[in-house]
C-alpha cells in the first residue's frame, strides 16, 4: 500500500511538471499570438512567427503527455474534469488546431496570409482564454457525485474563472514580450521592451486579484495559507514574487534583453507553486484526492518505465534545440 | 417542454451524438496516420535504394515523396490531439473504467509517438546536408519504426477494446491488469496489426501508383514516374494477395472470438445447421429480420469461415435483440472493404500481365485504372474499421461495458455544440492541408528535385515543417 501511496505521487508530480513545461514553453508562443494584432507590419509579423518557428511544435508535445499521462495515471480525475471543463477544452483544442495550421499555411499563399494570420491570433487567443478558464473551473472545484461529474455544461462560467482566464492571457502575453525583447532587436524590441512594461503591472494586479480571490473560494485554501504553522511555508512565496518583481522591473529598466524572459519564467514558476500549495494534495479540489483518483500501481509502474527512459530524452533533444536556435533573430533571415 | 426537444436532450441522443463526433474525428485521423505509416517505409526504402544504387531518381523521389510525408505527419499530429482528449469529453465512463488498462498503452502510443518527432523527424526532414548519408539514412528508418510503434500500442489498445483480456475488476469498477503481456497481446492484436499495417502500405503504395500513372499520362518517358509507378505496382501485385490471406484469418480469429460481429458482416440473421449462404449483395433488413433482394451462393459462407461448406453457422436469432451490431452498416462497409480489395488485386495482376508484355508504361487503360485507385485504399481503411467498430457495438468493451454506459454525463446541446464546432473546423482546415497534398502530387517528380526548402524558417522538431509554396 505504500508502495502504492509512493507511485502517485510520483506521477502527481510527473503530470504537474508535464503541465508546467507546456505552460512555460506554449505560453511564450501563444503569448506572442496574443500580441500579434498589436504588430500590423508585415516584416515584423515575419520575424515574430520566425523567433518560435523552430521550437512551436515540440512545445505542443507536453499538452498531450499531461492530458494522456492523466488519463492513464489518474482516470477518475480525468473522467471527472474533461466533461466538467467541457467547452474549455474543445474551445483550446479548436484554437490549437488554427494557431498550429497557421504557421505552416501563412508561408504558402501570399494572397491568404492575412487570413492565416488572423488564425493565427485568434486562434492563440481563444486557447489561451480557455486554459486559463479552465484553471479557474478547477480551482473554483466541480460538483461531482460517485465517480462522475454532476454539473451543467456552463458550471465552468463564473466571475473567478474569468478573471483566471484575462490573468493567463495577460502572463502568457507578457512571457511574449519579454520573449520578443530576448529574441529580436532593433525597434521591435523597443516596442516589446514598451509593451512589457504596462504588462507587468498588469500581471501583478492579476496575481493579486486571483491570490485574494482564491482564499474565498474554499475555506481549505485560506487555512492551508494563511494557518499557523503553515503560514511558515507559505509566506516565502508572496516574499520570492516581490523579489522576482523588482529584479524584473529593474532588468527591464536596464534594457538588459536576456532577462525579463528568464524572471517572468520564475514568476510563472512561484504561481504555479502557489497553484500547487493551494490543490495538493487534491486533484479535483476538494472532491477527489490523487490516491483516491491513482490507477492501480501496477498500471503506474508500467508507464514509468516509459516515462523514466524517454522523458529525460526528450528533455535532452528540446534542449538541444533551443540552443541551436539560439540568439537573436534578425528581420527576413530566419535563423539560416 | 415539446416532445421534440425533450427526444434531444434524452441520454440516448447524447450517446449518439458522442458517438457521431468519434467517428467523424476519427476517421478525418485514421487516413493520415494511414498513409504516413507507408510513407515513412517507403522512404527508407528510397533512400536505401539510393545508397545502395547510387541511382539519381531514387533521391529525387525520395524528396519529392518527403514533402508530401512531411504535411501529412502534421495533420495526422494535429488531428491526433483531439483524439487523445476526446475520451475524456465524450466518453469520461469508459475513461474512468478502461484508463488503467488502455491508458498506459495510448501514453506508450503517445511517448513513442513524440519522441520520435522530437529525435528523428527532424534529422530526416532538414538534415541530409547536415549530418551526412550513414546518420540521415538512420534518422529515416527510425522514423519508419517508429510509426510503426505507435500503430503498435494504439492498435493493442483498440484490440484489448475487441477481445479484452488479461484483466480484472476492481471494487471501484475498473478494469484492471492482471497480466500485461494478455492486454497487449489480446486474441485479435496480432491479426489486427498485420491487417492494418498491410492497408497501410497498399494504401501508400496505391497514391504512390496513382501520382506515377498520372505522370506517366503526361510524359512516358518521365524517369520518377516510371520508377514510382512500377515500385507501386510491385506492391500491389504482391501485398494485395497477403492482404486478401491476412484479412481470411483475421476473419476466423473475429469469429472465434466476436461471432456476432461476424453475423452481422454476413447477414446472417438466421442459424443454418447445414451450411450457410455467402450474401454478395442485398439489403439487410432488421425489423424483418432477413436481407431482402439478396444475391446469395449457397454453403459458400461456411466455406469462407469455417473452411467446410456443410459447417453449421449461428444467426442473430440465437442473440439478444439489444445485442445486435448496427447490420446494414457492418454489413455494407464490410463489403465494400472487401470490394476494393479485390480490385486491387486485380490491379496488381494486370499490372504483372503488363510488365510481362513490357507496355507497363504505355498501356493507358492500366494507367487510367491506376489513377482511379488512387484513393481506393482510404476508402477500404475507412470501411474497414467502419467495420470492426460498428460491429463491436452495443459495446465499448466487447461484452462487458455497454457503449451507452460509457459516454459523459453530457446534455445533447453541448455534445451536439462540439460536433458541429469540430464539423467546420475540420472541413476548413483539413481540406485546405488535403488542396496543398494534392498540388504537390499534381507536381512532376524531376531531377535534381529539392529537398525541403531553406527560403522558410527551418524547423527543430519539425511535426508540420515548411514546404515548398506551391502557389509561386
Amino acid at each position: 500500500m505504500t508502495a502504492a501511496i509512493d507511485i502517485a505521487t510520483v506521477w502527481a508530480f510527473i503530470i504537474a511538471f508535464a503541465v508546467f513545461v507546456y505552460v512555460v514553453m506554449d505560453g511564450f508562443d501563444l503569448g506572442l499570438g496574443i500580441l500579434f494584432p498589436l504588430f500590423p507590419a508585415k516584416g515584423d509579423r515575419d520575424t515574430i512567427m520566425n523567433t518560435v518557428a523552430p521550437v512551436w511544435d515540440g512545445n505542443e508535445t507536453w499538452l498531450v503527455l499531461g492530458g494522456g499521462g492523466m488519463m492513464a495515471a489518474f482516470p477518475l480525475a480525468y473522467a471527472v474534469l474533461m466533461p466538467a471543463l467541457y467547452t474549455p477544452v474543445i474551445a483550446m483544442l479548436i484554437g490549437l488546431i488554427f494557431r498550429g495550421v497557421a504557421f505552416e499555411f501563412r508561408w504558402r499563399v501570399k494572397s491568404e496570409r492575412n487570413r492565416w494570420d488572423l488564425a493565427f491570433a485568434g486562434g492563440s487567443w481563444l486557447a489561451t482564454l480557455a486554459q486559463g478558464v479552465a484553471l479557474g473551473a478547477i480551482l473554483q472545484g466541480v460538483h461531482v457525485e460517485e465517480r462522475h461529474y454532476a454539473g451543467g455544461w456552463w458550471d465552468w462560467l463564473t466571475p473567478f474563472s474569468i478573471l483566471t482566464g484575462v490573468s493567463l492571457a495577460i502572463g502568457y502575453a507578457l512571457l511574449g514580450a519579454t520573449w520578443l525583447v530576448l529574441k529580436t532587436e532593433g525597434p521591435l524590441r523597443d516596442r516589446a521592451y514598451h509593451l512589457a512594461w504596462y504588462l507587468l503591472f498588469a500581471m501583478l494586479l492579476a496575481i493579486g486579484a486571483v491570490s485574494i480571490a482564491t482564499p474565498f473560494l474554499h475555506i481549505q485554501y485560506a487555512e492551508r495559507w494563511f494557518t499557523w504553522p503553515n503560514i511558515v511555508l507559505t509566506a516565502p512565496v508572496p516574499i520570492a514574487v516581490a523579489v522576482v518583481t523588482v529584479a524584473l522591473l529593474r532588468s527591464l529598466a536596464d534594457k538588459q534583453d536576456t532577462r525579463p524572459f528568464f524572471l517572468t519564467l520564475l514568476l510563472f514558476a512561484l504561481s504555479y507553486l502557489g497553484l500547487g500549495i493551494s490543490m495538493y494534495p487534491y486533484i479535483v479540489p476538494q472532491s477527489i484526492d490523487i490516491w483516491q483518483a491513482a490507477s492501480p500501481a501496477n498500471s503506474q509502474i508500467f508507464m514509468l518505465f516509459g516515462v523514466a527512459v524517454l522523458i529525460p530524452l526528450i528533455l535532452a533533444y528540446t534542449g538541444w534545440a533551443y540552443w541551436v536556435f539560439r540568439g537573436k533573430v534578425r528581420a527576413g533571415s530566419g535563423y539560416h | 417542454m415539446s416532445s421534440a426537444m425533450s427526444w434531444l436532450i434524452s441520454g440516448f441522443e447524447a450517446v449518439s451524438l458522442a458517438r457521431a463526433q468519434f467517428a467523424f474525428t476519427m476517421s478525418f485521423h485514421i487516413v493520415f496516420p494511414a498513409f504516413s505509416i507507408g510513407l515513412a517505409s517507403y522512404l527508407a526504402v528510397l533512400e536505401a535504394l539510393w545508397l545502395w544504387t547510387g541511382r539519381e531518381v531514387f533521391l529525387n523521389l525520395f524528396n519529392y515523396w518527403l514533402k508530401i510525408f512531411a504535411v501529412a505527419f502534421g495533420m495526422g499530429v494535429v488531428s491526433g490531439i483531439v483524439m487523445s482528449y476526446q475520451f475524456g469529453t465524450n466518453w469520461s465512463a469508459f475513461a474512468d473504467k478502461t484508463g488503467p488498462v488502455i491508458g498506459p498503452l495510448m501514453a506508450y502510443e503517445v511517448l513513442t509517438a513524440f519522441f520520435l518527432e522530437a529525435g528523428f523527424l527532424g534529422v530526416m526532414l532538414f538534415g541530409l546536408e547536415r549530418v551526412g548519408r550513414r546518420l540521415h539514412f538512420v534518422a529515416t528508418l527510425m522514423v519508419a519504426i517508429g510509426t510503426l510503434v505507435s500503430a503498435f500500442w494504439i492498435l493493442s489498445a483498440n484490440s484489448w477494446m475487441q477481445t479484452p483480456a488479461g484483466y480484472a475488476v476492481n471494487p471501484a469498477g475498473q478494469f484492471v491488469a492482471a497480466d500485461w503481456l494478455k492486454v497487449i497481446f489480446n486474441p485479435s492484436f496480432p491479426y489486427r496489426l498485420v491487417h492494418m499495417v498491410l492497408a497501410a502500405y497498399l494504401t501508400t503504395a496505391l497514391v504512390v501508383g496513382a501520382a506515377g500513372a498520372f505522370h506517366l499520362w503526361r510524359d512516358r518517358h518521365l524517369a520518377g514516374a516510371r520508377v514510382m509507378f512500377s515500385m507501386a505496382m510491385w506492391m500491389a501485385t504482391l501485398v494485395a494477395p497477403i492482404q486478401l490471406i491476412a484479412g481470411d484469418q483475421h476473419g476466423l480469429n473475429t469469429l472465434k472470438y466476436q461471432p456476432v460481429k461476424i453475423m452481422g458482416m454476413e447477414g446472417h440473421f438466421e442459424s443454418h445447421p447445414d451450411g450457410a449462404p455467402l450474401y454478395l449483395f442485398g439489403l439487410p433488413d432488421e425489423k424483418a429480420g432477413k436481407v431482402k433482394y439478396a444475391i446469395e451462393i449457397p454453403r459458400m459462407g461456411s466455406l469462407i469461415l469455417e473452411h467446410d461448406l456443410n459447417a453449421p453457422m449461428k444467426g442473430l436469432n440465437t442473440v439478444p435483440r439489444e445485442n445486435w451490431p448496427p447490420v446494414p452498416i457492418t454489413f455494407w462497409s464490410f463489403r465494400i472493404m472487401v470490394g476494393m480489395g479485390f480490385l486491387m488485386f486485380g490491379l496488381g495482376l494486370l499490372s504483372l500481365w503488363a510488365r510481362w508484355r513490357g507496355t507497363l508504361y504505355e498501356w493507358r487503360l492500366l494507367h487510367l485504372f491506376a489513377i482511379v485507385m488512387g484513393p481506393a485504399g482510404f476508402v477500404a481503411v475507412l470501411a474497414g474499421w467502419i467495420t470492426t467498430e460498428t460491429g463491436r457495438q452495443p459495446f465499448t468493451v466487447y461484452g462487458l461495458l455497454r457503449t451507452a454506459d460509457s459516454a459523459s454525463p453530457l446534455a445533447a446541446p453541448a455534445v451536439g455544440a462540439s460536433l458541429i464546432s469540430f464539423a467546420i473546423v475540420y472541413f476548413v482546415v483539413f481540406i485546405a492541408g488535403l488542396i496543398y497534398l494534392l498540388r504537390l502530387m499534381a507536381l512532376p517528380p524531376h531531377p535534381g528535385e529539392a529537398g525541403l526548402p531553406r527560403d522558410i524558417p527551418a524547423r527543430a522538431a519539425g511535426i508540420t515543417p515548411a514546404i515548398e509554396s506551391v502557389a509561386r
